[in-house]
């Protein structure tokens, strides 16, 4: 797929010295050049930084990685979020065109953001190959970055860029062209006119998606795609390069143990990139002096519980019964809005009216320990049992299935059904449910939710911006269940005592 | 051991086939006869969870082809390719890991099913299937480790590296277009339908892909196998593969789904390059030999894929008022109609849209998508006999597809035979071959150069398809050395090919 050649060491970067005298010699390395604004982070970076340097170019990176991450959590649009990352990159990644300097590339400063984008990116392929997870979620993040760069590029560099990559792709020749003209229009859907169009010669695996889809003309093995779909398979490209990359470096980790001035600060950055998905953190959904106990929850589901844990609420209730991941579900939001686990064990023995107490201790009241954290394995104690689920994780967990009632209602409901529930929880304004039809219509689940709540907090939320006692980050969007909880249950806090603080 | 059956002996056995089976008369039309257990569509993966096991209760008697264990054993002592199968799979004449880590899956003869077998060589390979003597067996990928250690490996280790891009075509999907034979039956009628479904996929691997070394192979009764051997086929991944079914797929949607080809137009260049090629079988098979819309019902089927009601008024009109009218004037009615100009909302080019959309419902070949996605799928092996019809899997030549007769493919009842009668007008070679046989695979040919021994396949009716066989993989072979050829200068050396008897 790709030429042999970019796999092995660039020949310039091997010291060349005498055998003889190799043992007393330090690697001589050529000093990095930067003559395109983009980078495929193809080579690592040889020359000599500072600690602080070291940390605080990553960190940079990494707010801007970790925003781009929410930015897709939040299901916000393209659009929305070049608005939101254009003046955080310009703060802490700026990376400026060829153009922008009358010197082009051999202005000091763009080389010294080029140096600042290259290196970074590969501090935090250190600090993020060590799992799996972390490793697709960088990929991710780092991809989603590139194509926002590569996408705002200047047309004429952005062919230079391509160019230099050598990647595998053959221009068909004007004479060919004409010749599979009519091939090619048949086959590729949406084209006007075939001579509007660069096109290449590519091997078909290179893009399987056209290939299944039949909307590429194909020959011989090699894939006729037209200059537009450069950008997915560009993206292609670098996302299959850099999860190679992690891999590699990931079985290379353990040999950087030596050094103890680097590994700090790693483990530290790949820690701060945890708390981007889940913005939960210990004790957040917990409400001082609140009475949580298993006799309260009825009450405060009906008031203060996302739609998601209404319904298994509700399905409890109604079955006296949870199958295994809605319990699971459930518990650790219960977990998380600050139920112990003794009042846990006693919710759920009550609500299990069928089951005896013999059924209900072999059965199921392991598993709520587990969860807190009780019993299990010494990392699982340790870490005090699972994280309450955040939205994201809601969504994107596997499906319920027959009989399953976990998940999240925007998502796993069908419309109908999903406005039926929400008019049988009390939310019956017209202009909400239109809403929320739409939002579910563009997959915007989060915003759906939102807009609920916004609905059904409105008084509340009107008074506390009048008052300047909640500023607007604190109205942020919700992105988890006992975020849900907690901005719910304060709201109606602050409306029942009024003027209090 | 008998080394061979005499005729009179396989015509008994053939008698036999009405008593032998109790499961035909007991349990009736439920479908669980005995010619649909041993069934040659291998789209289960772990066929030994199921059908086997319902089959073991009931039927340890012979198949009702009459082929028992000794029959079977003295097919693979003497008529059985075991060389060229290990040529084929080695690609090449040293054993590399292509064969030694290659799983195969035997059925045995009480019909347990043993997994995860592998031989490091043609002679052990032999050796095993005599020792076990299966009634057939099928072959899997490539592993990453020997599959016979995965016990002794961590959960993950062994992983499939490369396999055949292989595909399965089977006359049971086509039981709602064919007239002639239902289940497992076919005729030569039906068979077209096979032979146009080679034709189509044959020529899209070849022109669309580029693949060159495809083996057709009969399935034993009812229907073809491809196996895609060249090196760019075998190491593609799952996903690869999905996208080469998907683009050949284009019936989609079950018994219910009604119209089952949605193309887009303009066609895509493989879809107007087949429908090139099936225009006549359509003529020929479903207008002619299979007569398909001379039932009512199925004439109301056509309609219904029929884009004009008013146009479908006056054909239903004009065929209730000739019961049994032929196919052949029903679809020109179509046209004849269409001219006349009755129906004011008919859309010509919608007509002769959907006029194609027939054509490729009636004739494209319909494949078992899910054995061609999945590299971990096992197939049943070229030459094996299929237990029920006692006919040998033998190779079909794409070129001349049109010729091969399903009906007249030896059974191994007859060339044993043929063995026999051979012998019995050569009494001088027969002892000699016997000796060969009996020292197993030792090899004979260095001192028989004057007069080569005959191997028993040449004495038979499968030597034609052996010789194909051989030329195929002499094909594959030379490929393969020209690739490895930069990193093996030892090449030449090979060239007197050790293993040719």
């Amino acid at each position: 797929m790709i030429r042999q050649d970019a796999h092995r060491i660039d020949p310039k970067r091997r010291a060349v010295i005498d055998h003889k005298k190799r043992q007393f010699a330090v690697p001589i390395y050529k000093q990095q050049e930067y003559p395109h604004r983009l980078n495929f982070y193809e080579t690592p970076p040889t020359a000599e930084i500072t600690l602080e340097q070291f940390e605080q170019w990553a960190i940079d990176r990494l707010k801007i990685l970790a925003e781009i991450e929410a930015c897709s959590y939040r299901n916000k649009s393209p659009a929305e979020t070049a608005t939101y990352i254009t003046p955080l990159l310009q703060k802490f990644l700026p990376l400026s065109s060829n153009t922008s300097s009358s010197n082009g590339a051999n202005d000091s400063r763009l080389k010294n953001e080029r140096q600042k984008d290259h290196y970074s990116h590969f501090i935090l392929r250190l600090a993020f190959s060590a799992t799996e997870d972390l490793r697709r979620r960088f990929a991710r993040a780092e991809t989603m970055l590139f194509r926002f760069r590569f996408q705002n590029d200047d047309s004429r560099e952005k062919r230079a860029f391509i160019d230099s990559l050598s990647l595998d792709w053959e221009p068909v020749s004007d004479f060919e062209r004409t010749e599979v003209a009519e091939s090619l229009a048949s086959s590729t859907p949406g084209l006007r006119r075939v001579d509007e169009e660069t096109w290449y010669k590519v091997d078909w695996e290179k893009v399987p998606e056209l290939i299944e889809k039949r909307s590429v003309y194909l020959k011989k093995g090699k894939a006729y795609v037209p200059g537009r779909e450069q950008l997915s398979m560009i993206m292609a490209e670098f996302t299959a390069r850099l999860e190679r990359a992690l891999e590699l470096t990931s079985r290379a980790l353990p040999r950087l143990d030596e050094d103890d001035r680097l590994t700090p600060i790693l483990n530290h950055l790949s820690k701060n990139f945890g708390s981007a998905e889940s913005v939960y953190s210990e004790g957040e959904g917990y409400v001082d002096g609140a009475p949580i106990t298993a006799s309260s929850i009825d009450q405060l589901a009906q008031q203060h519980f996302p739609l998601c844990m209404k319904s298994l609420h509700g399905n409890l209730r109604k079955n006296n019964h949870l199958k295994h991941f809605g319990r699971l579900q459930y518990t650790l939001f219960l977990k998380g809005i600050g139920l112990s686990l003794e009042e846990c064990i006693l919710f759920w023995r009550q609500s299990f009216k069928g089951k005896t107490d013999d059924e209900f201790n072999s059965q199921y009241k392991y598993n709520i320990r587990h969860a807190y954290g009780e019993v299990g394995g010494d990392v699982n104690r340790r870490g005090k049992g699972y994280t309450p689920y955040s939205c994201q994780k809601i969504l994107g967990d596997s499906n319920p299935g027959i009989g399953q009632t976990h998940g999240c209602p925007y998502r796993h409901f069908s419309v109908d059904n999903l406005v039926g529930f929400l008019q049988a929880t009390g939310v019956n304004d017209k202009e909400t449910l239109r809403g929320v039809r739409e939002d579910v219509g563009k997959q915007r689940y989060h915003i759906a939710c939102n807009r609920v709540f916004e609905s059904t907090h409105k008084n509340e939320i009107k008074k506390v911006k009048e008052d300047g006692t909640w500023s607007q980050t604190d109205l942020d969007t919700i992105v988890h269940p006992n975020t849900y909880f907690k901005r719910s249950f304060l709201l109606k806090q602050m409306a029942r005592a009024p003027k209090d603080s | 051991m008998p080394h061979s059956v005499s005729p009179t002996g396989a015509a008994q056995t053939d008698d036999e086939m009405p008593d032998a089976p109790p499961a035909e008369t007991s349990t009736g039309n439920s479908g669980v006869k005995l010619a649909d257990m041993f069934d040659d569509d291998d789209d289960d993966e772990f066929p030994a969870s199921s059908a086997p096991d319902v089959n073991m209760k009931e039927e340890p008697a012979p198949a009702p082809s009459g082929v028992d264990q000794d029959i079977m054993l003295a097919f693979y002592q003497r008529l059985f390719p075991f060389r060229y199968l290990f040529q084929w799979l080695n690609h090449g004449i040293v054993p590399t890991k292509d064969f030694g880590n290659r799983e195969f899956a035997l059925t045995l003869q009480n019909d347990a099913y043993l997994r995860y077998q592998s031989y490091p060589t043609a002679d052990l390979f032999r050796k095993d299937i005599l020792r076990m003597n299966p009634s057939r067996f099928e072959i899997g990928p490539v592993y990453s480790t020997n599959p016979r250690d995965r016990k002794t490996l961590r959960g993950g280790q062994m992983k499939p590296v490369s396999k055949e891009l292989v595909f399965d075509i089977d006359l049971t999907d086509y039981d709602d277009i064919r007239t002639c034979c239902v289940k497992a039956n076919i005729c030569a009628k039906c068979w077209s339908f096979v032979t146009m479904a080679i034709k189509v996929i044959d020529t899209a691997l070849r022109e669309d892909f580029g693949f060159e070394h495809i083996l057709w192979v009969y399935s034993g009764r009812r229907g073809a196998h491809a196996w895609v051997c060249d090196p760019r086929a075998r190491n593609l991944p799952d996903d690869r593969r999905r996208a080469i079914a998907g683009y050949l797929e284009i019936l989609r949607g079950g018994s219910q789904s009604g119209k089952k080809v949605n193309v887009k137009r303009p066609l895509h260049p493989h879809i107007v390059r087949s429908l090139e090629l099936l225009k006549h079988d359509f003529a020929r098979t479903t207008l002619g030999d299979q007569d398909t819309f001379e039932s009512a019902e199925q004439a109301e089927r056509l309609l219904a894929l029929l884009p004009d009601k008013n146009l479908n008024e006056s054909l239903r009109k004009k065929w209730d008022s000739s019961p049994g009218r032929a196919s052949t004037s029903k679809w020109a009615d179509i046209d004849s109609l269409a001219k006349t100009g009755k129906s004011s909302t008919l859309n010509p080019a919608t007509l002769r849209d959907a006029k194609q959309d027939i054509v490729l419902e009636y004739t494209y070949p319909r494949l078992d998508a899910e054995v061609s996605k999945k590299m971990i799928h096992l197939l049943k092996s070229p030459f094996v006999i299929h237990p029920g019809t006692g006919r040998i899997c033998v190779p079909i030549d794409p070129h001349k597809a049109e010729e091969f007769d399903p009906l007249s493919v030896p059974t191994v009842m007859n060339l044993l035979a043929e063995i026999d009668e051979y012998d019995a007008k050569h009494p001088a070679g027969t002892a000699e071959a016997d000796v060969a046989e009996v020292e197993g695979s030792a090899m004979n040919g260095s001192d028989t150069k004057g007069s080569r021994k005959l191997q028993d396949y040449e004495k038979t009716s499968l030597k034609p398809y052996i010789e194909f066989f051989r030329s195929f993989i002499a094909g594959l072979v030379k490929e393969e050395r020209a690739g490895k050829r930069e990193r093996d200068e030892s090449g030449p050396g090979i060239k007197a090919d050790p293993m040719e008897f």
